[in-house]
């Protein structure tokens, strides 16, 4: 691949608190290499401002391998930048050209406060996955490997809504910030399972009714979400989560019990 | 988990809209056939005899009341959704875009339904309101078809019709697939057929309706 060098101009939000407003820095980046990731010309950017006794830009980022879910930037107006199925941390800047601006934001949603800078508080998932995004399984002996027949199709199926990473992208990049694309993946990965059926309907009543608390928006089926999914996941799985929900309204064990968290073994 | 837990969550909410939704698909295909009747090119007796039957009898009146409850619950919570779904995003970016396989018209359900509404409005003023005096205040007579042929022949008023067709027509191409996704119709068998039918059903309906003030202004009807 060919190798150049740029000089970009980066608008970034920048917010010192949840609490306070935030604005637009706008910085000069000077030989910035194509080989560099995104994540590498802030870590430039972030040592210029520390060694001229400024506050370094805040961003979340972890492994750096597109596949933790840490990072969360809206590169002009693209959740997770102009790369389809694509994390930040793997964007690299052959994607842009000597002279371009580029305007990073944090995600924006009212269920996702902003920690500081283009770092969000991603909180509200792990309460949504506490609510049932899991499978009750008491300890005692092991049991036997295979015991529990898993259909392939199905296997694969729910390995496909278990890739979501949790970063967000599909809350960010919804016009109505809603959640309903991790939900339905993290329902859709137990229910295909034999493991995940005990629990299914208190499950996906929780889930949605935590996702509801949260303050996320409504699902308008406009399916930027998937569009935008780093992992591609299919809006299927909000459909499915439709279905398990309306399923559970309507089952008789539901109807006697009106708060099934309490039936939830947590 | 009880009704009014059901009805006020998000899904429960996406579940009224697609039901009152498929309700009122449904009903546009009755409004459009029998208005279809006036291209029965005998001046419009047979589409005035169909008027005056479903004017007088109590069951298409008893229905009419559902089909208000209906609009107005679709409607209604529409807006809810729509203030509640803008609220969830405090501070908007400063700049949003699109790939390109998102339709647009997705983005502007509320949008296309407000400008609706509007146009119901109008609509029931020209043609609902003259019906229900005549029925209940003893008021005069009303020819249906020539009705239609005064609004339709005033530029005006055709713009009006014509501008609340084309949105009627965007927001059925998203709405009718999307009552199958909310009711959790969607597999890689069943979408694709889903779809064409929505396309096909969207640019039909909408093009029967616009033929009636077309053929009125062109003079095809008399």
């Amino acid at each position: 691949m060919e190798h150049y060098t740029m000089n970009l101009t980066l608008k970034v939000w920048r917010q010192k608190n949840r609490q306070e407003k935030g604005h637009f820095e706008t910085y000069d980046m000077k030989d910035i290499l194509s080989e560099m990731s995104f994540l590498e010309m802030f870590d430039v950017l972030n040592e210029r401002l520390i060694l001229e006794n400024k506050e370094p830009v805040v961003f979340d980022q972890d492994c750096r391998e597109g596949i933790c879910g840490a990072c969360s930037m809206y590169i002009d107006g693209r959740a997770h930048g102009p790369w389809q199925k694509n994390t930040v941390c793997q964007l690299h800047m052959r994607a842009y050209k000597d002279g371009d601006t580029i305007v990073v934001e944090p995600w924006r949603s009212a269920a996702f406060p902003i920690i500081k800078d283009l770092m969000v508080d991603r909180k509200a998932f792990d309460r949504i996955i506490e609510a049932g995004g899991f499978i009750s399984v008491n300890t005692g002996n092991a049991v036997d490997a295979n015991s529990t027949p898993v259909d392939r199709a199905k296997s694969e199926e729910a390995f496909d809504s278990a890739t979501c990473i949790g970063c967000g992208a599909c809350v960010a990049a919804c016009p109505n910030s809603s959640a309903v694309l991790f939900v339905g993946a993290k329902i859709s990965q137990l229910a295909l399972l034999p493991q995940g059926d005990p629990e299914r309907k208190a499950r996906v009543i929780n889930m949605v009714d935590q996702m509801d608390k949260e303050g996320f928006g409504n699902c308008g089926n406009i399916y930027n979400c998937e569009a935008e999914c780093p992992k591609g996941i299919s809006v299927e799985n909000i459909a499915r989560m439709n279905r398990e929900y309306l399923g559970a309204f309507s089952s008789s064990e539901m109807q006697t019990r009106p708060n099934p968290a309490k039936h939830n073994g947590v | 988990m009880t009704w009014k837990q059901l009805l006020t969550s998000s899904l429960g909410k996406k579940y009224l809209m697609g039901a009152t939704g498929f309700f009122l698909i449904i009903y546009l295909i009755v409004h459009a056939s029998v208005n279809a009747l006036i291209f029965y090119d005998d001046n419009g007796a047979t589409f005035n005899v169909v008027a005056h039957f479903m004017l007088h009898n109590y069951f298409i009146r008893f229905l009419e009341i559902g089909l208000f409850a209906v609009f107005i619950l679709h409607i209604v919570q529409g807006l809810m959704l729509w203030k509640q779904n803008t609220s969830a995003r405090k501070i908007n970016y400063y700049r949003q875009n699109f790939p390109r396989e998102i339709k647009w018209y997705s983005r502007y359900m509320g949008w296309l339904g407000t400008f609706i509404l509007l146009f119901l409005v109008l609509h029931l003023y020209n043609f609902w309101a003259g019906t229900k005096h005549e029925l209940y205040f003893k008021g005069p007579s009303n020819d249906l078809y020539k009705e239609m042929k005064k609004v339709f022949t005033s530029p005006l008023l055709f713009t009006l019709y014509m501008l609340g067709l084309v949105s009627l027509l965007f927001h059925l191409l998203q709405g009718f697939q999307s009552a199958f996704q909310t009711f959790g119709i969607n597999n890689r068998r069943w979408i694709p057929i889903v779809r064409r039918i929505g396309i096909f059903y969207s640019i039909i309906i909408c093009i029967v309706f616009a033929l009636m003030p077309i053929a009125f202004m062109a003079g095809w009807l008399q």
